[in-house]
């Protein structure tokens, strides 16, 4: 699904990312972990098509509208309430059966009684759930997620978990994170950045 | 298809961030008021209409630009932008509906400055409106790719009026032309030239405005 | 890393004998102009701007063609190295943009006693490039250096190229107008002598154009090979 061949990123004469090699199968579920610095971001963001390889070569299998992304920033608008940003990205994603979808996710991520409040109104760990349902909304193929975890309370993260855990071996997951011990019993394949 | 349904998707949200947070749009109307009211100290006594035609042309353009260095504003903040590039949408679908909905600011922006002209200095002739709405065209499709350049720049507010004024002297020639000449239709042609090539310019080149 | 342009710095670039070159036929169009060119009759010696005036403007609408084309490649291909191509074409372009401004200012005075003059449609065409492509520099050196800013140089170049014809009606339009013309200028009825000695000057400040843009070319090319060696001693 992911094959990527000497690849590198650099933005001007800082380098990014050191020159890679990676394959990763469709249906894996790959943790990637490194010090902070190593290129994680860097990697997922070339992963999800935000950034193009200064060099080498990466090769992702799956379109746009097919892949799922969680960055540091939660992409919302944050004058809409989770509903509206929600209903937004389900119309630009084509999501079937969207308001449905919408009301599900929000369930099952604890958002339902706070949909109608505005993004910018939400504690961290309610918008980083949001984005999560973002990321989700479409059911990708193909999920980056970098460092999920970041500002999820306890339940938030106990959610997460079952997430993952439903979507191992049907999708294939990309997840970097600092604490690999969360992820640990779920990953297929491993990657240490330096 | 699903192009004109991301851009309408796309302009819907513009029009309902502004209607709930009301603040560009009346800045914009009073700013444009308080300009004409400067203007008419400005000009000294006994100057006629042709020249007070232009300093019109000066209000909306500035007033455009104020308008303008906000309008990628709420992408900014969240962080929406790069959700956007995520999507599977047309990058000038994203480009052509954050436009549409500042063409509309920019027509409110009119209905409030024209009538104020009206009655500070002189009648606005017919020619007149049709330059101005022509020209939002113009500024509109500009304007927007410039600001999502501006917004790649460290010095964001600083930036953006100097990219926008030199293109933005074609539409004040095209404009003032249009009100003041007895031959306004080749000015207003001319504007629909303006937007012809550049609205396919920026259609072809947002893509790579936001991309990396 | 760019090995061939470390390869070819001094030995084989074409650069030293383009400078030559250029050096060369700039003196030939000198003496041309100051010692062949006949003088005209009624604007004596300061018509002979005309000679360098011309070809300057030419050439800066030549570089900043180049420099759209360049940033066109690198939307399509997306190599390095047409960025600082394109970059350097519009400094070029900026640099004799600014001599057209300044020889045609010399000229206007010359001929007509002003400095300036808003029925010259040339000059005033190049007024407005002039803010147009200082607005380059000025965004170029307020992103990171990058892709993002390459593709956005790339795309406001293209911008300027578009702004060159849209302009020029524009001025004409608003010249009949708004600034009636005032001043009527008889195009020169150029001789022989005057045409030859216009083309050699032509074709000299265009080489010499493509001398600097080349020496501009391996001058940063050099900088960012030391910059990478530098860089991966430290490493």
């Amino acid at each position: 699904m992911i094959s990527a061949r000497a690849l590198e990123k650099r933005y001007g004469r800082k380098r990014a990312l050191r020159p890679l090699d990676l394959d990763v199968a469709s249906g894996s579920f790959l943790v990637v972990t490194g010090a902070n610095g190593s290129g994680k971001t860097t990697l997922l963001r070339l992963l999800a098509g935000l950034a193009a390889p200064s060099r080498g070569t990466l090769e992702v299998a799956v379109d746009r509208g097919r892949l799922g992304y969680l960055g540091h920033e939660a992409l919302v608008y944050r004058e809409l309430t989770a509903l509206e940003n929600l209903d937004l990205y389900g119309r630009l994603y084509r999501v079937p059966e969207r308001r449905e979808r919408i009301g599900m996710l929000l369930e099952r991520f604890g958002l339902w009684e706070a949909r109608g409040e505005r993004a910018s109104a939400l504690s961290r760990g309610m918008l980083q759930r949001l984005a999560l349902c973002r990321a989700l909304l479409h059911d990708p193929d193909l999920l980056v997620l970098d460092e999920p975890f970041t500002a999820l309370d306890v339940q938030g993260a106990a959610l997460l978990d079952h997430q993952l855990a439903e979507l191992r071996g049907t999708r294939t997951v990309v997840v970097s994170t600092h604490e690999p011990e969360r992820v640990q019993r779920l990953a297929s394949a491993r990657l240490a950045l330096t | 298809m699903t192009f004109l349904a991301d851009v309408a998707t796309l302009a819907r949200k513009d029009l309902r961030l502004e209607l709930r947070a009301r603040d560009t749009l009346p800045a914009m109307l009073l700013f444009v008021v308080s300009t004409l009211v400067v203007f008419r100290f400005a000009l000294p006594e006994g100057a006629d209409d042709v020249a007070a035609q232009g300093l019109l042309w000066v209000a909306l353009v500035f007033t455009a630009l104020l308008g303008l260095a906000r309008a990628w504003a709420p992408e900014r903040e969240g962080g929406a932008l790069e959700g956007l590039v995520l999507a599977p949408t047309d990058r000038s679908a994203i480009w052509l509906g954050k436009s549409a909905a500042v063409f509309i600011f920019l027509c409110a922006l009119d209905a409030v400055a024209l009538p104020a002209f009206a009655l500070f200095f002189a009648p606005v002739n017919l020619s007149t409106v049709a330059g101005v709405l022509l020209a939002n065209l113009g500024i509109c499709a500009i304007g927007t790719l410039l600001a999502a350049m501006a917004a790649a720049s460290r010095t964001r507010e600083l930036i953006l009026p100097l990219l926008f004024l030199p293109l933005a002297i074609p539409l004040v020639v095209g404009g003032v032309g249009a009100g003041v000449s007895a031959e306004p239709a080749r000015f207003l042609a001319f504007l629909g030239l303006y937007d012809g090539v550049f609205a396919i310019l920026c259609w072809a080149s947002f893509e790579y405005v936001v991309s990396e | 890393m760019s090995t061939s342009s470390l390869n070819r710095s001094g030995f084989g670039s074409p650069v030293p004998l383009l400078a030559v070159l250029a050096s060369g036929l700039v003196g030939i169009a000198l003496a041309l102009v100051f010692f062949v060119a006949p003088e005209d009759a009624d604007q004596g010696l300061s018509q002979k701007i005309f000679y360098f005036h011309v070809p300057i403007a030419l050439t800066a609408y030549a570089c900043f063609g180049w420099g759209a084309f360049k940033a066109l490649l690198l939307l399509w291909r997306k190599e390095e190295r047409y960025d600082l191509e394109s970059y350097v074409a519009v400094h070029q372009g900026t640099i004799f943009g600014a001599l057209t401004l300044a020889t045609g200012s010399i000229w206007a005075k010359a001929s007509w006693g002003h400095w300036w003059l808003w029925s010259e449609n040339q000059l005033v065409l190049f007024l407005v490039l002039f803010l147009f492509y200082s607005a380059y520099f000025m965004l170029r050196f307020s992103i990171e250096e990058g892709p993002r800013r390459a593709n956005i140089s790339a795309v406001y170049a293209l911008f300027g190229i578009a702004l060159v014809p849209v302009s020029f009606l524009a001025i004409r339009l608003a010249e009949n107008v708004i600034h009636p013309t005032v001043f009527t200028r008889e195009g020169p009825q150029m001789t022989g002598t005057m045409f030859f000695t216009f083309c050699v000057a032509w074709v000299a400040i265009s080489a010499l154009a493509y001398a600097l843009y080349r020496l501009e070319l391996l001058g940063k090319r050099l900088d960012s090979n030391l910059r990478e060696l530098r860089e991966a001693l430290s490493s």
